[in-house]
């Protein structure tokens, strides 16, 4: 189990194009939890993933990933970009994304592990093996990708954000186009993940709801600040209106689920939230 | 000299014989050899990046670069390299991989048709090209030099090389962008270069084919290959496989038949193209299990959809 810390930010802030997307952000997550960052639509939710890779640069404060400067040690984190575009018509098999995952990076050709002397593609071969094991891909994993339900796709691209087994793995809305008991399930396989594995993981959602039971701690991100904390004291009435600096109210369901009332309305000024 | 195909049948090692006696022969099958292996692996790669568009209008730009080098008093085929580099060029910019590409695709419809109409300019200037605007669109296997071959097997050993250096990052770009960007894979300089090679493929290929038929080993041996398999190297290795049939069949036909050379390849490549589809229809078909007695007959294939739906919902 890895348990140091994976990621800490202090009093950081990020811009992008000119215009401050968040400042004044201090957080720090360790090895094997499980962190869900949470806010409304261009909070900066997907800008703090893209800082932690080093893609964006901090403006003001400090920040250490596994150890090093943000963009240093990209290779030990997973990522998993949001609504990822696989042309359906393109016939791919899951087995050969994840294995891409793995060495996709490397100059020369892939060689069929059958070869004689391919010892390093036999064992990459059984390292896809086991990680697609590991997130119960297995069974349909020689399928063409576009044959594939939403929720099994998923788990295939999650298998080869971890085929290299990184310490922290970041997935930009993965449970976007899933269904509830999809939604669920890959939560839960995240924890386990997380539990297992000892790997840090860092999941940006709109909805926290389907996967609150799961979560270690959540990053809320509203009015160009955040506040980082286990759920049950962020998502809380007098947290929230702390952050948002409006009177915020925080129910809870009959059925267990939170529900934000009183958040002011997303800001207008709309930005390429992948520029 | 030219003979039914029925008469072909009567004594094949004997007609196999033959073509290789003239020498005009022997280099068109030597050059249709480098030229289909080179064709079916970058073509894979075309149709997997979805960049057939990208392939069409540098073959087109290939026909005025022709019959400019030809007005100049050039060989042809200088004028197919420097025009379809010069084409890729110009696309690199414009062209991005991933599927989000569409708003460029007016840009280069327009630049398509002024090609041509320089092509056709070039060739109605030049007299001494009699006949030779078919040649340049629709390809010939009269004529090709000894140099021209030295120059065909240089070319397709390059890009093959290049392949085989760049082939596994290529690969992850062209099935997986996003994934392979966030992998730290440099997506858009290994889009620019491909673009490059892309360009040396065609040009290499129209000077057997012709510029409007290079799709024939380009596309389509490919496409096909894409029908039959989801395996990145037994794709190519198919695609290869095809390229080569159907140039060697084709230009067997050609040499006995009065039927031109691109004809027989194109005719050929769509035949395979036509059948593997067919294959695969009827075996998604099978699949889906709309036939009891069929999927008894045949062995195993992979679960249904149905089943893996309320697995999901039950885990």
């Amino acid at each position: 189990m890895r348990a140091e810390q994976v990621l800490r930010l202090e009093r950081a802030a990020a811009a992008l194009g000119g215009r401050t997307i968040w400042s004044d952000v201090s957080l720090t997550v360790d090895g094997g939890r499980f962190v869900a960052v949470l806010g409304p639509n261009g909070a900066g939710k997907s800008t703090l993933l893209r800082t932690i890779l080093g893609l964006v640069p901090l403006t003001a404060g400090d920040a250490t990933v596994l150890g090093a400067p943000p963009g240093a040690r990209n290779d030990m984190i997973g990522y998993l970009p949001q609504r990822r575009e696989l042309d359906p018509a393109v016939r791919v098999r899951g087995v050969d994304l994840v294995r891409l995952g793995l060495d996709g990076g490397r100059w020369g050709v892939p060689l069929p592990a059958w070869l004689p002397g391919n010892r390093t593609g036999r064992a990459a071969a059984r390292r896809v093996t086991d990680v697609l094991e590991l997130v119960d891909a297995a069974a349909y994993a020689r399928r063409p990708i576009g044959e594939l339900s939403g929720g099994e796709r998923q788990r295939v691209l999650i298998a080869q954000a971890l085929v290299r087994e990184p310490e922290l793995l970041m997935l930009d809305e993965p449970l976007d186009s899933l269904d509830l008991p999809g939604q669920r399930s890959v939560a839960a396989l995240l924890q386990r993940i997380c539990r297992t594995r000892g790997v840090a993981v860092v999941l940006v959602t709109h909805d926290v709801n389907p996967i609150l039971p799961y979560l270690d701690q959540v990053v809320y991100f509203a009015s160009g600040r955040a506040m980082a904390g286990a759920p049950e004291d962020v998502i809380a009435s007098g947290a929230l209106t702390g952050l948002y600096g409006v009177p915020i109210e925080v129910l809870r369901a009959s059925d267990g689920r939170l529900v934000v009332v009183g958040q002011p309305e997303a800001p207008h000024v709309h930005t390429p939230r992948h520029a | 000299m030219p003979e039914p195909v029925a008469a072909a049948t009567l004594d094949i090692p004997g007609r196999v014989r033959e073509l290789f006696t003239y020498h005009f022969m022997v280099n068109a099958l030597a050059a249709g050899t480098a030229v289909a292996v080179m064709a079916a692996i970058v073509g894979w790669f075309v149709v997997v990046r979805r960049q057939v568009f990208a392939g069409h209008t540098l073959s087109l730009v290939a026909f005025p670069g022709a019959a400019g080098a030809a007005l100049a008093g050039l060989p042809a085929a200088s004028g197919y390299y420097a025009a379809c580099g010069l084409g890729a060029v110009a696309l690199a910019p414009a062209s991005r991989s991933g599927p989000s590409r569409g708003a460029e695709t007016a840009a280069i419809g327009t630049v398509q048709a002024f090609a041509l109409g320089c092509g056709f300019l070039f060739a109605s200037l030049y007299h001494g090209l009699l006949g030779g605007v078919a040649a340049l669109l629709f390809g010939s296997f009269v004529g090709i030099d000894d140099g021209q071959v030295l120059t065909l097997f240089a070319v397709a050993a390059l890009a093959i090389a290049l392949i085989g250096i760049a082939g596994r990052p290529l690969l992850f770009a062209s099935l997986d962008p996003e994934g392979a960007a966030a992998a730290g894979v440099p997506v858009r300089a290994l889009g620019a270069a491909f673009l490059l090679l892309l360009a040396l493929a065609v040009a290499a290929t129209a000077q057997i084919t012709g510029a409007l038929l290079v799709f024939t080993l380009l596309v389509t041996p490919a496409a096909t290959a894409q029908a039959l398999t989801s395996r990145p190297v037994a794709g190519m290795l198919v695609a290869v496989a095809l390229a080569l049939i159907v140039t060697w069949l084709g230009l067997a036909f050609a040499y006995f038949s009065p039927w031109p050379v691109g004809f027989w390849i194109t005719s050929l490549s769509f035949g395979f193209f036509v059948l593997a589809r067919v294959w695969r229809a009827r075996r998604a078909r099978s699949a889906c299990g709309t036939s009891p007695t069929r999927r008894l007959m045949l062995p195993p294939g992979p679960p249904k959809r149905r089943r893996r739906r309320t697995r999901e919902g039950g885990a």
